[in-house]
């Protein structure tokens, strides 16, 4: 029984030290924390909609431990963004830089919003004119009359 | 009149079907590349086939070439293979490797096996080199023109059509150009 749980304990271990994750290149928790905060930033270009952060594939290991030498080499985060982008372009931002090709990306949901809102008001505006309170007629004014004359009366 | 304004919204979702069906076709893979018009990043790599001999994009100054990224790891470089055998038949234009990311042995073997289109391969096995040509997705080829800068970059494979309607043409031009 003994042996049987040292066994069970043993490969309950062997399987963890396997799930271990590779340890980081660097064991300074200040630098490890800026080149993730620099990954979150940088597109994976192999896997286009995760970050150099979270994805695992190949080239985005490569990229993280580029970024960790750089800054360790004392590179700012901007010249390292500037390095990525002469290589892989502005895509490799997933914040566009403002510019004339991505002024509709960054300000087309705004206008979306005012067009909207416009519309919504022009709306609200048009059936309250057509709802306008129009004069009662004579003959619907007799019968209102009338009405209210006989409710004063108990039933 | 009434009968067009319900029209609308069928011309709005036409329109959005029209964007989204254009989408659709478009190769997100396709980025464009920053380094069109740039000189090429420079590099001195040992050789493939001779670990003691180097191969530096210097050497090439005054040459239009082709550079391609390989490696045997890759399965569109094998569907590639084929058509880049037959361009360098051709002579054209010299076609120069760049062995991304890959163990000597196994490169010089998918090489012999295969046959070799290149003049020869650089060896390139921790990848600096692909990341200073913002490779992220082999294969991917470039002309450099003799002033060493990079004039085309193709992402993914080089097809006989591309050959001919795009690197052929562009050589040609490059060639006469000085």
């Amino acid at each position: 029984m003994g042996k049987l749980l040292a066994l069970l304990l043993a490969l309950v271990f062997a399987v963890s030290a396997l799930a271990k994750e590779a340890p980081p290149a660097t064991s300074d928790p200040a630098l490890e924390k800026r080149t993730m905060a620099l990954a979150e930033e940088l597109r994976c270009l192999v896997c286009q909609n995760q970050t150099i952060a979270e994805s695992h594939a190949d080239l985005a290991v490569d990229l993280k431990n580029q970024i960790r030498e750089k800054l360790k080499s004392g590179m700012s985060e901007d010249q390292i963004k500037d390095y990525m982008v002469a290589r892989y372009g502005d895509f490799v931002l997933y914040k566009p830089p403002v510019m004339t090709t991505t002024v509709p990306l960054w300000f087309g949901p705004f206008v979306l919003l005012i067009a909207a809102l416009a519309g919504l008001f022009y709306y609200i505006l048009r059936r309250r004119r057509s709802v306008e309170p129009q004069a009662l007629s004579e003959g619907e004014q007799a019968r209102v009359q009338a009405l209210l004359d006989s409710s004063e009366e108990p039933p | 009149m009434l009968r067009a304004r319900f029209l609308i919204p069928l011309a709005i979702f036409i329109a959005i079907l029209g964007i989204l069906g254009v989408g659709l076709t478009l190769d997100p893979r396709e980025v464009p590349s920053p380094l069109i018009n740039k000189p090429a990043p420079a590099f001195v790599l040992p050789q493939l086939h001779d670990a003691d001999k180097t191969f530096s994009q210097k050497e090439m100054l005054g040459k239009v070439w082709m550079l391609n990224v390989w490696a045997s790891w890759c399965v569109a470089c094998r569907e590639e293979h084929p058509h880049l055998i037959e361009f360098s038949r051709t002579g054209a234009v010299p076609i120069y490797g760049l062995n991304y990311k890959d163990e000597r042995a196994d490169g010089i073997a998918w090489l012999a096996r295969l046959g070799n289109p290149y003049t020869l391969s650089a060896y390139d096995h921790a990848g600096k080199v692909g990341i200073d040509y913002g490779v992220y997705g082999v294969p991917e080829t470039y002309v450099i023109d003799k002033a060493g800068v990079i004039r085309y970059k193709r992402i993914g494979i080089v097809t006989p059509e591309i050959v001919r309607d795009k690197i052929l043409p562009l050589v040609k031009e490059l060639n006469a150009n000085g």
